[in-house]
């Protein structure tokens, strides 16, 4: 199968970390942005290959975990409704919003659906003319294009039953908070390869230049991956600050011209809250005047609904690489596997979660020997 | 009342049936769906036991009809299993509700060392269930239990109302001798230990996830249902007390599997990712969906702790088999970090495997 083991062989591996390791003379905090990157590190050990000073700190790249508790309490709200048919990716479905999670409004008699694809949605609202069908449109820029699509589709159709509950958020507002926070320490980024595809790279000159700061597009496949951060420590410890691309059999410096011509037509930017963080200006997409007509939020009449996120929760200082999960106070106490509070502990791959998951059961020797679940929990 | 008659129902022959070419007996009475009257006890609920179970599923056991069936068995201690088969869709690449029902009792009772002999099967049906789906069902039992040489004995119908109920649900109990001298259990693991599994992961979950929802892959991919109570006995007859303990890998997959064993013995579980088999158009689909084979389930897969010294045998045995032909040594029990599943990746470093909390669901990135 093409593309299934060529980026995952062992032993170029190996000589990759070698590199690093022989080009890294002082430590280096460099943060790869994207939830599927994190989910790569931990699930291939790559962190435990790097050198003791080079330490992965888990960015926000994950729609799942920071769509905020607001926007899940507005979702619960709709699918609850009789005749709705509320669509959503799979692993959406689990995350608790302040009462109950889609399963258990599933579980009441709403009709919750798992969906693939938003144009199957659509595709539904075709089938169903008398339901209303509502797409759960999360997710950074890369899954931005696909909900275009559908809800340019529904226009075009003239279809009245679609609608999109739209939080889309934004890669470089997002890293410009993180740089701009008191005590920032992160000093090089692995920029998400796929939302690069859609956007290409002509957004991050100017941060480099502004922050000095390397930053490295990055793919998803364990050499991908070591090949960003090393490119990331060879700037680091040269003293450049530039963009480079080391996922050139994907991304271009322009991106999907077309994807974007049709991003901009539909959506238009927004503030939007990010859970557990903070609200951060100009940071997501909202359907454009052209579209709002698809915005379920205007359709169910629930724009009324507004849910504070936990003062507890200090999401954001575990995302900055400032505190460690346990030096928070709600950590293991308000705030569980089961009952998260924040972004860091919705995800099986948050800092918070991996803590709490392993950190319960083992001694210190056992946390240290135990593997890249717990060192990825431990850097963060 | 319905329209139909009684009278021009076909009488059945009551021979024993050769399954060779085996065709569904009805129509019974003319209704082409189940309808409440046939789990009201009465005829046409004696029609349906008549005409459709007692011929596929045929024993003296079963055939007094009584309220229990008397059976004899010679041997100490007897292992008893019980499990509700709901799956959807009934029907999938590789085998259906019916087999799964069957084997999924059998393969319960091989893997805590027991000779697997007979089954009760009892029916949920849903009014409006087509009787020729029903029929495909039993047909598929009755072939299953012939392969892994049980007999079912004692079994059940009732009807419920359109929309209490998903077409057919099956419970299956099932009781086997335990063999002499067999001591296994998820409690009996020991550091040093070594792990197997008996074939590829993930079929049978990614076969049913490509029919769920119009998944379509290149490749079919199909169920590996099967029962494993032969392979099993090859194993315990070579080895014997040198296996100390047996698992089914179903839902959860591999990976809840043996954090189970891990937790019940007090153990630490490592394997090796890379000697796990897994097939091509699997791990083709899970990256697609964003799933681990870990996780996804099996239907015909066993995983074995055996001691160091026996491993190699086992392992020939079960290749040996035409179910374990793609076996694998997987990875060993240790005394370090105990109650964990620690996987060591094609990179050469450690990961944690933790047991899910949920189901695994598709991911957005």
């Amino acid at each position: 199968m093409k593309y299934l083991t060529e980026f995952r062989n062992g032993e170029i591996a190996q000589r990759m970390a070698r590199e690093i390791h022989s080009a890294a003379t002082r430590p280096w905090k460099i943060m790869e942005v994207c939830g599927g990157q994190t989910h790569s590190i931990i699930r291939n050990g790559i962190d435990q290959m790097l050198p003791a000073g080079i330490e992965m700190i888990h960015g926000p790249g994950c729609p799942v975990c920071v769509t905020p508790l607001e926007l899940i309490d507005k979702a619960l709200a709709i699918a609850a409704q009789p005749g709705v048919i509320f669509c959503s990716f799979g692993d959406m479905l689990r995350v608790p919003g302040t009462e109950g999670d889609l399963f258990q409004v599933k579980g009441a008699g709403g009709d919750v659906r798992v969906v693939y694809s938003p144009l199957d949605a659509v595709e539904l609202a075709v089938k169903n003319p008398d339901r209303q069908v509502v797409f759960f449109g999360v997710g950074f820029e890369t899954t931005a294009p696909a909900n275009a699509m559908s809800v340019h589709l529904a226009k075009r159709r003239g279809l009245e039953n679609f609608s999109l509950l739209v939080s889309h958020v934004l890669v470089p507002p997002a890293i410009e908070a993180i740089l701009q926070s008191p005590g920032n320490q992160v000093q090089g980024f692995l920029l998400a390869g796929h939302v690069c595809s859609v956007m290409g790279y002509w957004e991050y000159p100017p941060l480099a230049e502004r922050y000095s700061i390397p930053l490295v597009v990055t793919g998803f496949e364990p050499l991908d991956l070591l090949d960003g951060i090393r490119r990331a420590v060879i700037q680091l410890e040269a003293g450049r600050h530039e963009v480079e691309n080391a996922y050139s059999r994907v991304v271009t410096y322009e991106g999907n011209r077309a994807a974007q011509k049709l991003l901009a037509e539909v959506f238009e930017v927004t503030d939007r809250a990010w859970r557990g963080i903070c609200v951060i200006p100009k940071s997501g997409w909202r359907l454009s005047e052209a579209y709002r007509e698809f915005d379920a939020e205007e359709r169910f009449h629930i724009t009324g609904i507004h849910t504070q996120e936990s003062a507890l929760c200090r999401a954001g200082d575990v995302l900055r690489g400032a505190i460690k999960p346990a030096e928070c106070a709600a950590f293991g106490n308000e705030c569980t596997l089961r009952h998260p509070l924040g972004a860091t502990m919705v995800s099986s791959e948050g800092a918070c979660a991996a803590y709490y998951n392993y950190g319960r059961f083992l001694s210190a020797e056992e946390l240290a020997s135990a593997g890249s679940g717990l060192t990825g929990a431990a850097h963060a | 009342m319905p329209e139909h008659s009684n009278t021009g129902a076909p009488v059945l022959s009551k021979s024993v049936p050769d399954f060779s070419n085996w065709s569904c007996p009805l129509p019974l009475v003319g209704y082409p769906t189940i309808v409440m009257g046939h789990g009201g006890g009465g005829k046409l609920g004696n029609e349906l036991v008549e005409h459709l179970f007692l011929p596929a599923f045929r024993n003296p056991a079963l055939e007094n009809l009584g309220d229990a069936a008397v059976l004899e068995l010679t041997g100490g201690r007897i292992a008893m299993s019980t499990d509700s088969f709901v799956v959807q869709p009934l029907f999938f690449p590789g085998g259906s509700i019916g087999e799964l029902a069957v084997n999924g009792t059998v393969n319960d009772l091989a893997v805590s060392g027991a000779v697997p002999r007979f089954l009760s099967a009892s029916f949920i049906l849903e009014e409006g269930f087509p009787l020729a789906q029903l029929a495909a069902i039993v047909e598929a039992m009755a072939r299953a239990a012939t392969t892994a040489g049980v007999q079912i004995v004692t079994g059940d119908t009732k009807v419920v109302e359109r929309g209490h109920g998903d077409g057919c649900y099956i419970n299956t109990a099932g009781i086997g001798v335990l063999r002499e001298g067999i001591q296994v259990g998820p409690h009996r693991a020991q550091p040093c230990d070594v792990v197997l599994v008996s074939g590829t992961i993930g079929d049978h979950g990614m076969a049913i996830m490509s029919v769920r929802e119009g998944l379509e892959f290149e490749s079919q991919i199909r169920s590996d249902c099967a029962a494993l109570n032969g392979m099993i006995a090859d194993v315990l007859d070579a080895v014997g007390m040198a296996v100390h303990a047996m698992r089914d890998p179903t839902r959860g997959g591999l990976a809840s599997t043996l954090n189970e064993i891990a937790q019940s013995s007090g153990v630490g579980i490592a394997i090796d990712e890379a000697s796990l088999p897994v097939r091509v158009e699997v791990q083709s689909a899970c990256e697609l969906l964003g799933l681990d084979p870990v996780y996804v389930a099996n239907e015909g897969k066993a995983v074995f702790f055996v001691a160091p010294e026996a491993a190699d045998s086992v392992l020939k045995v079960l290749r040996a088999h035409p179910l374990g032909r793609d076996a694998a040594r997987i990875g060993q029990v240790t005394a370090e970090h105990k109650r964990m599943l620690v996987a060591r990746t094609a990179m050469g470093a450690n990961r944690v495997i933790p047991t899910q909390i949920g189901e695994q669901l598709p991911r957005i990135c």
